[in-house]
Parts: structure tokens; sequence; C-alpha cells
């Protein structure tokens, strides 16, 4: 390849903005990661401020999203809960990339029984309804946001793994791993500066299609009472509460959802055009959400 | 094929097995002590130490594996901590919802999904499918515990067509019995629809781009008997993958469904065994719907090899 990397990356770049879909998610993103940054200066009311003269106050200039049983402002806490979210989301990812990456690189560059035994580990893990290992795990763990950020992690190991073992599995006949154990590369370094770059690409598409599933396990688990603990506000736990009002205070319940359904759809849309952009043979988003 | 199916079927006992490791860690890794738990206020040394006994937690840990999976093998999953009840009778008490949740949502999906997608992919390109597609992007990403509490908001409390949750048995009354189920039926059938639109829609369109559709049209055939004749049966064998794999997630995924409107389903016993902290009955939960998520994907899978000849057994 005589190309360099900056202009093949400035060419994935150009590719992923001429792609509408893609070009919108972005954009989401960005906004949200401003709005998260800045909330805490830009919300008009602080997260628990309650007024309980104007309880269950519907939308209006002074509450463009109305106000909750508490006569706290919902606007304000749909965008500080969006900190919480997208911290769970990117320190979940965070965690299942930390672990499943050098599972699957040193699975599918050994082969053998450490393959096998690593496989099979992701194997029972994949066994579970993903869902309901989180439960299982924050039963044993306690509920709690730190917790709920491993659960989440252990759940999205196991495609990491593979993903990546597939990827190496393909790689590691090339030549240049051939000419790199020539001239006398450790396997380590092998694995770190050769493989690894290599298999990047189907690995960057997963972890923008991770971070829209982990933001949705958030959710529900708070939603379950199992994540994010009151104080801190969650899209998840304020949908909980919204459900006891729905009748008096619709709007409780409708701007969080909305929140989760940007959010999440912004990292699909990413996803699926980094998928598009970088390789285009790769299953898509609802391939990955089948196991669910 | 037969070894195919030991190959496959020793690899779903060992995972089977790895699971039920996973579970019986469970209960032994939770902080707290189980025979305490159970006891609540009513503890004294004496019964502490009984109870300890009968439930063998004085035991080395791989005899107490070893008896717990024998008894699971039998049916046999414990007692619950709360109510001293047997963890399968709990268990075959909510399988009925489960099942009958499970069915109708797929049931939903399935209507949806397939003519939509088959009629996507025929007219690629289109407004319907444009429509059909920008749907299924949003049906994948809204939660399907935000667009419960909106059906609920919009179909129960202000149009009050339908009960906002609850369960009704079909025995009882046939009526409450369907105007129970459809909204959570919808809210999970159409999340599994758009999934399945998508592999539909997607499935569709490879098989038309095969050279023996363009042989078929060019010996003179309508598109109708293309399409009826040589494009679905060649389309739907990955299709049958995707519906088996949906079918384990709502067998064993949905409990934030049930518990938006109080489905008796085994979700919902998972997260009340949580919150209770039965650790008997999260165990047998979970094991079971572990089990049954692992035994439909060895089903597809051995019906895939069974309608595509083209899959090598071995």
């Amino acid at each position: 390849m005589t190309e360099r990397t900056g202009s093949r990356w400035a060419a994935i770049g150009r590719a992923l903005l001429s792609n509408r879909l893609a070009a919108a998610g972005i954009l989401v993103l960005t906004a949200l990661v401003v709005t998260a940054l800045v909330a805490p200066i830009v919300a008009p009311y602080g997260i628990n401020e309650v007024d309980i003269s104007a309880r269950l106050a519907p939308p209006s200039s002074s509450h463009p999203f109305g106000t909750d049983e508490l006569g706290r402002d919902v606007f304000s806490r749909v965008l500080l809960a969006s900190r919480v979210s997208l911290q769970v989301g990117f320190v979940a990812v965070g965690l299942a990339l930390m672990a499943g990456v050098p599972i699957g690189l040193v699975s599918g560059y050994r082969g053998g029984w450490v393959d096998t035994l690593l496989m099979r580990t992701m194997d029972v893990l994949f066994s579970f309804p993903a869902i309901l290992l989180a439960i299982a795990i924050l039963a044993v763990l306690g509920p709690g946001i730190v917790n709920a950020m491993v659960a989440i992690g252990v759940v999205y190991t196991p495609i990491f793994a593979r993903i990546t073992r597939a990827a190496v599995l393909s790689e590691k006949e090339q030549v240049y791993v051939t000419a790199a154990k020539a001239v006398g590369a450790t396997d380590r370094r092998i694995l770190a500066t050769h493989v690894l770059p290599n298999v990047a690409a189907p690995i960057i598409v997963q972890t923008s299609l991770s971070l829209a599933f982990a933001i949705l396990s958030e959710a529900a688990l708070s939603f379950l009472g199992l994540g994010v603990q009151p104080p801190d506000p969650a899209w998840g736990r304020m949908l909980a509460e919204a459900r006891g009002f729905l009748a008096e205070a619709p709007w409780m319940g409708v701007f969080p959802g909305l929140a989760i359904v940007a959010t999440v759809m912004a990292f699909n849309f990413l996803g699926d055009g980094l998928r598009d952009a970088l390789d285009p043979r790769q299953r898509s988003v609802i391939e990955s959400r089948m196991g669910r | 094929m037969t070894r195919y199916l030991l190959r496959r079927g020793g690899q779903t006992l060992l995972a089977l097995l790895g699971v039920s490791v996973v579970v019986f860690a469970l209960i032994h890794l939770v902080p707290g002590d189980p025979v305490r738990i159970a006891l609540g206020t009513r503890f004294d040394p004496e019964t502490y130490e009984a109870l300890r006994r009968r439930m063998g937690l004085d035991r080395p840990l791989t005899v107490q594996y070893l008896s717990w999976l024998a008894d699971a093998v039998r049916g046999d999953l414990g007692v619950s901590f709360r109510t001293g009840r047997p963890v399968t009778e709990l268990l075959l008490e909510r399988l009925p919802a489960t099942f009958t949740l499970a069915a109708a949502a797929l049931t939903v999906a399935l209507v949806v999904a397939v003519p939509l997608g088959i009629l996507a992919a025929l007219r690629h390109g289109s407004l319907v499918d444009y429509v059909a597609t920008v749907a299924s992007q949003i049906g994948i990403s809204i939660p399907d515990f935000w667009s419960g509490i909106m059906y609920i908001l919009l179909f129960s409390l202000t149009l009050g067509w339908l009960p906002p949750s609850g369960y009704v048995s079909f025995a009882e009354d046939p009526w409450g019995w369907l105007s129970h189920l459809i909204l959570p039926a919808c809210t999970v059938g159409l999340v599994s629809g758009s999934i399945l639109f998508r592999f539909v829609r997607s499935a569709v369109l490879e098989a038309m781009n095969r050279d023996y559709v363009r042989t078929a049209f060019a010996k003179g055939l309508s598109r109708w008997q293309v399409t009826v004749g040589h494009v679905l049966p060649n389309a739907w064998i990955p299709i049958v993958t995707v519906v088996g794999l949906q079918l384990g997630f709502l067998l064993g995924g949905v409990v934030v469904v049930e518990v938006i409107f109080a489905w008796p389903g085994l979700g919902r016993l998972a997260l009340l065994a949580v919150q209770d902290r039965d650790f008997t009955v999260l165990q047998g939960t979970v094991l079971y719907l572990a089990a049954t998520f692992l035994l439909v994907n060895l089903l597809v899978d051995l019906l895939y090899a069974r309608l595509d000849p083209r899959v090598r057994y071995d």
C-alpha cells in the first residue's frame, strides 16, 4: 500500500460525511457530547431543585419539558442525565474492548487449546440473554452505576472477542506476519504493532454499535432500579418514575424516552456508516442485535 | 448429518455445563449469608445450624455443585428462600404467560416483517421501500420499555381501548386474555419485526440478483411466478435462522416489558427474586432461561442444516 495512513483516514472521514444518515448521527452525537459537557452550566434548574408549588406542571416557557411529581424541571434533568448515560456507555464498552480484544487476539493467533478454552468460555457468556446476565451480575454485585458498567461490560465482552478472533484468523496467514516472524519479532510485538492495526476496522464498527446497546442496557437497568441510583438522574430512572404519573403528566415519560431514542439512533447510524466506509463486508447493526 | 448432530449437541451440552457453573457460582458469590437472609428476623443459632445443614451448605463446594446439578437435571431446582415453595413449581406456574407472550410477539413480528420485507425488496428503491426501511431503523432504536409506556399512554389512558396491564388466562375469559395480550405483544413484536424486516428484505434482494432468477425471467415467466417459484424458496432459509434467534430472545429477554405490563412471566420472576434476594429462585430461573436459549439455538442450527443442502455437516 503506497497510500499514507493520513489520507486513508481522510478518505474514511469523507465517506462518512457523504453518508447522510452517518452525518446526521455524528451531528446528534456531537450535540449530545457538548450538552453533557455544558449541562451543569446551561441547565436552567438544579437536578434536585424541588418546587412543590409547580408540581406536575405541563411544558411552558419556564419549564420547556414540564415538571415532575416533586416540581423538578424535566428539561434540566434530561440534560444532566445525558452525562450519566454517555459515561456508563463509554466506560462499559471500554471495559468490553479491553477484555474482549486481547482475548480475541490471543485466541485467534495462538489457536489450539488456548483458543478452545477462551472461546468456549465466551460461548457460556453468550448463552445468557443479555439483559438477564446483566441482572444476575447486578444481583451479586449489588445495584449501582459502577456495577452496572461492569455488568454491561461483561455482557458485551464476548462479541468483541469473537469479532477480533475472526479478523485475526484471516490476518495471521498474511505475508507481513511471516516476515515479522522471520526477522525475530516476538508474538506480543507482532500482535500489537502488526495484527491489531489491520483488524481494527470491524472492532471500530462494533464499538459504535455496542455504544448504542450499552446505553439501551443502562436505561433498562436503571428503569428496573438496578442501575443509576437516586439522587443522580438517569433517563431510564426518569421513565420508571413517570409510570406512576402517566395520566396526569405524560411529559415526564415522553422526553427522557426521546433522548434515549435519539442517542441510540445516532450511534446506530454512525455504526452503519462506519461499516460502509471501513468494512463493507461486515454484518450490519441488526445482526449484532440478534442476540440481545 | 449424525456427526454434525453429535458435534453441535456436544457443544450445547458443554455450554450448558458452563452455564450451570456460572449459575451455581451466583449464589456463592453473593455478599451475605443466604441462610441468614432466608431466616430474616427469626434468627437463632440452633435453627441457623439446622437450616444450613438441611440446605447442604456445610459440605465442600464441589460436592454441593455436583448434588445441585444432579438435582437440577432431575428437575429439582431447590426451594424458594422466601416462600418455601419448590422453584420448579414457581417456574411451571409462569411458563404459560411467558410462552403466550413469546408466541404472540413472534406472530406480530412475522405478520409485519415478512410481507413488508418482500414488498420492499420487490419494489426496491420505491417509496414503500424507503418508508419501511426508515420505520425499521426507528423500531430498532426505540427501547421497548419506552414504546410500551407510550402505548399504555395512548391506547389505555387516552383512548381507553385496552387494559394498561395484567394477565387473564384464556380458559377464564378469552376476550380478556386477548385484550391484555395485545399491547405487550405489539411492544415486543414490533422491535423483533423491525429486525426481521431487514433480514427478509436483504434475503429477498439477494435471491433476486441470482442468475437463476434472470434465467426464469428470460424463459418468459411472469413476475409473480418468478417471485413465488424461485425467489422466495431461496430467500426463506436465512429468515428461518433469524426467526429462531428471535424466539430464543423472546423466551428469555423480555424482563422489562413484563415489568411494565405486570405480565406474570419468567423475566419478572427473575427480577422479583433479585429484589427479594431469593437466590434459589434467581438461580433456577436464570438456568432455565439460558438452557431454553441454548436449546432453541441448537434447534435452529439443526433445522438450518436440514433446510439448506449446501451446509456441510462436518
